[in-house]
This record gives C-alpha cells, sequence and structure tokens, in this order.
C-alpha cells in the first residue's frame, strides 16, 4: 500500500526528514512514535500528499483519507456538514453533494454508531464524538489507507480504547490499511502490526511491531528509561517510562 | 469498503433542509413585497395598483393613462433603476462578504479586506479630480478596484503559494495606502466643487442612478455571485484550512483564484456606480448562519436576499427620513457598527474563532 524509498522531505526550506524508506502491506496498521519535533506531521503531510518529497520515491496504492489531530471547526457546521465534506473528492469543482452522497455518508455515521449526532453542531461535541465524525468524514471519501494524526491526543482512556477498537476494526472487517502517531507505546501495542519509530530526521526503526517494539528501541527513542510491564493473567503488556526528573535545569544560569 | 446499507431514515436533517428552502421561499416573498413597498414610497404617493398600471402600460395598455406623465418618469427612471441598484449591491456584497468569510475562516471578514474597495475608491476620487465622469469614472473606479487586487495577491504570494494570513495584511497595507493616496487628492481637489463631489461620492449613495449602472451591476455581480454559488461546496471545505482541503483533494489555489477575482468584481463594480457601501458584507452573513447554519450550500443563496432586502430597505430609509438624502454608506455604517460589536460579543464568549 505505501513504498517510500529513500524520501527527503523540506519544510520551510530546512530538512526535516532525509532518507526514509517505508513499505507498509495492504490491510496492516503503522504506529508512528517519535519525540516532538522529530517529524512525525511532516511525514504524515506527505503520505496524505499535502507536502510533496524533494527526493524519493513515494507510491501509495489506493486513495488516502486523513483525520488530522483534535480538529475544531471556524463555523458552526452541523456533524453532518463536516463528515459530508468527505464526499469532496467524488464531486466535480462546481458539485454539490447529491443523495448518493448524503447515503453514503450517514452509512458511515451509522457504522460508527454516531448516527443521532448528525444534526448537532460539531465544536459542541466531545473531543470523542468529534474524532468520530472525522473518522466517518474520511471513511466518507472512500479511501483505502487512513491516515491518522495522533487519533488518541486528548482522548480519556475510556475514548482511546473506542478509537483504537474503532481502528481495529476497520481493518478486521474492511481491509482498510491505517498509519497512526502517537505518543503512547501502548496504542502500538494494542493494535499495531508494524511500527515506525523515528529517532531522528534521518534514523529510524521501521518494522513488524513483534520485533521493533522493546523496551530497548524505545528507551533509545525518548532518551528516558522505559521499562516492559506484563498484565498477570490475560497475556498483554505495556512500556511504561520512568522519569528522572533531570530533563530540564530550571535555576541554571 | 465499496458497499454501503440501504439508506436509513433521517428526519433531523431533512427537517433542517427543508427549513432552508422554506427560509428562502419566505425571504423571497419579503424581498418582492420591499420591492412592491418601495416603488410606493417617497415625494410623490403612488399605490401599488398605479404602478402596476404604469408599468404594464409599457407593454400593453390595459387603461387610459390617468396618471400624471411626472409619476411615470418618477417610476421608471428614478425609482425602479435605484431600487434595482440597492438590490444587486445589497445580493453581491452579502454574498461575496459569506464566501470571503469562508474562504479566510474568519467570520470578521468583509469584501473590503481584500483592498478592492479603496482601490476603487481612488479610481473613482482620480476621475472626479480630473474633471472626468460618467463611463470614464466607472471604467476608472473598476480598474483600481482590480488592480489592487491584482497587487495585493501579488504582494501576499511568496514561492508561489499564498497564505490567508498574509494575504488579509497585504489587503490591510494596500488600503491604507489607497486611503492615503484619496486623502492626497481631498487635498489637491478644489474645495467648491470638486472636493464636495468626492465626499460625497465616497459616502455611497444610490440616490443617481441609472440604466447605465444597473447594467454594470448586473454585469459585475450575476458572472460572479453564479461563479461563487457553483463553488460554495469548496468553500465549505476550504474552511477547514488548507491542508485539510488538499487532504480532502480540493484544487485549492483554483478555488482561492476564482473567488478572490469574483469578490473583487463585484466589490469594484459596487463602489463604480455607488461609492463605497461598508459593514453589509460584514454584517448580512451572520444573520444568514443564524437562520440556516453554516453549510455555504444554503448560506450563499439565503445571504444574498438577505442583503438585497437590507439594502432596500436602508436605501427606503435613506431617501424617506429627511427631504435631503442621507448617503447610504452612512446608513449601512450606523446600523452595521452596533450589530457588529454584538456579533463580536458573542464570538468573544463563546471563545473566539479558529484561525491558523
Amino acid at each position: 500500500m505505501i513504498e517510500a524509498s529513500n524520501l527527503t522531505v523540506e519544510r520551510g526550506g530546512r530538512t526535516i526528514l532525509q532518507d526514509y524508506s517505508i513499505t507498509l502491506d495492504r490491510g496492516r496498521t503503522l504506529a508512528v512514535l517519535g519525540a516532538n519535533g522529530v517529524g512525525k506531521t511532516t511525514l504524515i503531510s506527505t503520505l496524505i500528499g499535502v507536502l510533496k518529497p524533494r527526493s524519493g520515491r513515494l507510491r501509495i496504492g489506493g486513495q488516502v483519507g486523513f483525520v488530522p489531530q483534535l480538529f475544531e471547526a471556524p463555523f458552526s457546521y452541523s456533524a453532518l456538514d463536516i463528515a459530508l465534506m468527505g464526499r469532496a473528492r467524488h464531486l466535480g469543482l462546481f458539485g454539490a453533494p447529491g443523495r448518493r452522497d448524503y447515503e453514503i455518508t450517514r452509512h458511515y455515521l451509522g457504522l460508527l454508531g454516531i448516527h443521532h449526532l448528525e444534526p448537532q453542531a460539531f465544536n459542541s461535541l466531545s473531543g470523542g464524538q468529534r474524532q468520530l465524525v472525522m473518522i466517518a468524514q474520511a471513511l466518507a471519501s472512500e479511501c483505502e489507507l487512513l491516515v491518522l494524526d495522533e487519533p488518541c491526543a486528548a482522548l480519556d482512556y475510556k475514548n482511546q480504547d473506542k478509537v483504537l477498537g474503532l481502528l481495529e476494526h476497520l481493518r478486521q472487517a474492511h481491509g482498510m490499511t491505517i498509519v497512526f502517531s502517537t505518543h503512547m507505546p501502548q496504542h502500538a501495542v494494542e493494535i499495531a502490526s508494524d511500527v515506525l519509530l523515528m529517532t531522528s530526521g534521518s534514523s529510524y526503526i521501521c518494522g513488524p511491531a513483534a520485533n521493533a517494539l522493546s523496551a530497548e528501541n524505545l528507551t533509545v527513542l525518548y532518551d528516558l528509561p522505559i521499562a516492559r510491564a506484563d498484565f498477570a493473567g490475560v497475556g498483554k503488556h505495556t512500556y511504561a517510562p520512568l522519569f528522572r526528573h533531570d530533563g530540564a535545569h530550571h535555576d541554571a544560569g | 469498503m465499496s458497499t454501503y446499507s440501504a439508506r436509513m431514515p433521517q428526519p433531523a436533517t431533512k427537517g433542517r433542509n427543508l427549513g432552508a428552502v422554506s427560509v428562502l421561499s419566505i425571504l423571497t416573498c419579503l424581498l418582492v413585497a420591499a420591492i412592491l413597498y418601495s416603488v410606493t414610497i417617497g415625494r410623490y404617493d403612488l399605490s401599488v395598483r398605479d404602478v402596476a398600471y404604469i408599468l404594464i402600460d409599457n407593454v400593453h395598455p390595459l387603461v387610459v393613462p390617468y396618471w400624471d406623465p411626472v409619476h411615470e418618469v418618477v417610476v421608471e427612471q428614478v425609482r425602479l433603476p435605484r431600487i434595482m441598484a440597492a438590490v444587486i449591491i445589497g445580493f453581491g456584497l452579502s454574498v461575496s462578504g459569506a464566501a470571503l468569510q469562508g474562504l479566510f475562516r474568519n467570520p470578521l471578514v468583509d469584501p473590503g479586506v481584500i483592498g478592492v474597495t479603496s482601490g476603487a475608491g481612488f479610481g473613482g476620487t482620480l476621475a472626479i479630480l480630473m474633471g472626468l465622469q460618467g463611463y470614464i469614472l466607472l471604467a476608472m473606479a473598476f480598474l483600481f478596484g482590480i488592480g489592487s487586487v491584482l497587487l495585493v495577491k501579488l504582494l501576499s504570494t511568496v514561492r508561489g503559494r499564498t497564505s490567508m494570513l498574509t494575504l488579509v495584511l497585504a489587503g490591510v497595507v494596500i488600503s491604507a495606502f489607497f486611503s492615503a493616496a484619496i486623502s492626497i487628492a481631498k487635498l489637491l481637489a478644489d474645495p467648491f466643487q470638486k472636493l464636495p463631489a468626492i465626499t460625497y461620492w465616497l459616502m455611497g449613495s444610490i440616490a443617481s442612478s441609472n440604466y447605465l449602472d444597473v447594467l454594470l451591476l448586473v454585469a459585475a455581480v450575476g458572472p460572479s455571485a453564479a461563479a461563487i454559488y457553483l463553488l460554495r461546496f469548496q468553500i465549505n471545505i476550504l474552511s477547514l484550512g488548507e491542508e485539510k482541503a488538499r487532504a480532502l483533494g480540493t484544487k485549492v489555489v483554483l478555488v482561492q483564484w476564482i473567488i478572490l477575482v469574483a469578490s473583487a468584481l463585484i466589490s469594484a463594480g459596487v463602489v463604480a456606480t455607488s461609492g463605497i457601501i461598508g459593514w453589509v458584507g460584514l454584517v448580512i452573513p451572520h444573520v444568514g448562519r443564524a437562520l440556516v447554519g453554516a453549510s455555504h450550500q444554503r448560506l450563499l443563496p439565503v445571504s444574498g436576499v438577505l442583503g438585497a432586502i437590507y439594502l432596500l430597505l436602508v436605501d427606503d430609509l435613506a431617501r424617506t427620513v429627511t427631504t435631503a438624502e442621507i448617503p447610504l454608506g452612512i446608513i449601512t455604517a450606523l446600523i452595521g457598527v452596533p450589530v457588529f460589536a454584538v456579533i463580536l460579543r458573542r464570538l468573544h464568549a463563546r471563545g473566539g474563532w479558529s484561525s491558523d
């Protein structure tokens, strides 16, 4: 689905990513992890076609849907208005959504269980509900690759679980390919088949989650000791940081 | 993911769409009523029946003319072109204001923000200063208006990309420049004849509108408003932000250009024929949003008709409140400013609006 070889991407005249090569097969889920400012958002902008790579080759084998970070609309659009905008690609420059577009959009709102939110003002919805509407918008574009920028940021645990469960369902039941960025290794443990650990703009680890997602690699990634913790009895595990409280020197100088 | 199940009944939104349609038809009826009312009021009191007979007489005489020939001139040469001008200007400014607010993702934007108003104002001022009138004044105001938008676009485009924030700032810069230029022109103008002419023209008035003005307005506003309406869904998408719009597969730059050029044409046409009429394009879209929601498919037509009604009623005030004409621009500002202040406070209370 994604074939990127030797990608170099600039933003504002500065090289952010250098020589990134990533492959992801159809029907898999890639979690992108990395410290703030390492270029996760740049990578995502490149994947969705908003940024053009300066060099390298990028091939995407299907329509891409994008879900931005916690989103706020500038006007009082209804949830249905927002979801309908996913149909843009299928309408001409002068087109407006017709009956079929409404049907498709409502189908996906129904699929995500947020049918009842349709007439409500998008901005009045909770963060979790908004995230679901944005996912419905991406799905309404009938994409095969779903790219999400920190889909669980600013959501409580319950809503994180909901979104992760939904992504897993979309992959299993609908053969969707998924790329998402996150700051919590736990999210990758739960649903990712592959991970991309971005240590810097020019070095990274990419591979199946089973191999690449390890305490050692995460320790390098976050420059902080990370330990693996196993939940007794359920066969699940997570990764937790050991905070050292020495990152900032408040009174220095 | 290409299959989807049978359609589901959805009464809530259906009601809303129906609501939008009926809002538009009610407003259209109100507009027709306002037009009929406006033809009858003024120095000569005429009934709707008189007006109807006078107008039908042109096509097919129904009754022997029982009216004073002066009434015929008043209806056909004075009131009708003026009413048409008010309706077209109100319609055009409101549609363009709604589109620009969507494009800039900012509810406090109006057609003046892209620099066209003061550019066209300077063109007209220059024409009056040089003793030129009629066609040439129209042409100069029009050309300077379009020219200033191109200047704004040029100023805000860096390496082939235009940031909307820079565009607004460039608009402010160009507007400031032309305002200064207008001041210089006023300074140089003959204080007994040309200065009053310039000042009065800039205040905005459609008192002396004729069919030539109406023709120019139709030519400037008609195609532009149509182009904006055709882009109604694209404006929705652009209002989510440039990056999101690109990701959704929209031709961002093309849509921005069409809306800017169309809005420039509308504003240039308005200033050329009627001087500077502010606040309409800023305030009316907010009323429209309160009636039918933010989606531009519904908002654009509703804003247009609302604006037409509004400006027509304002012009009725302008010509009947006192024996002397009050320039239209003064009344739209007197009404617009307090309404704007209320909107500003409401936006503030809601936590402001999002911008880049």
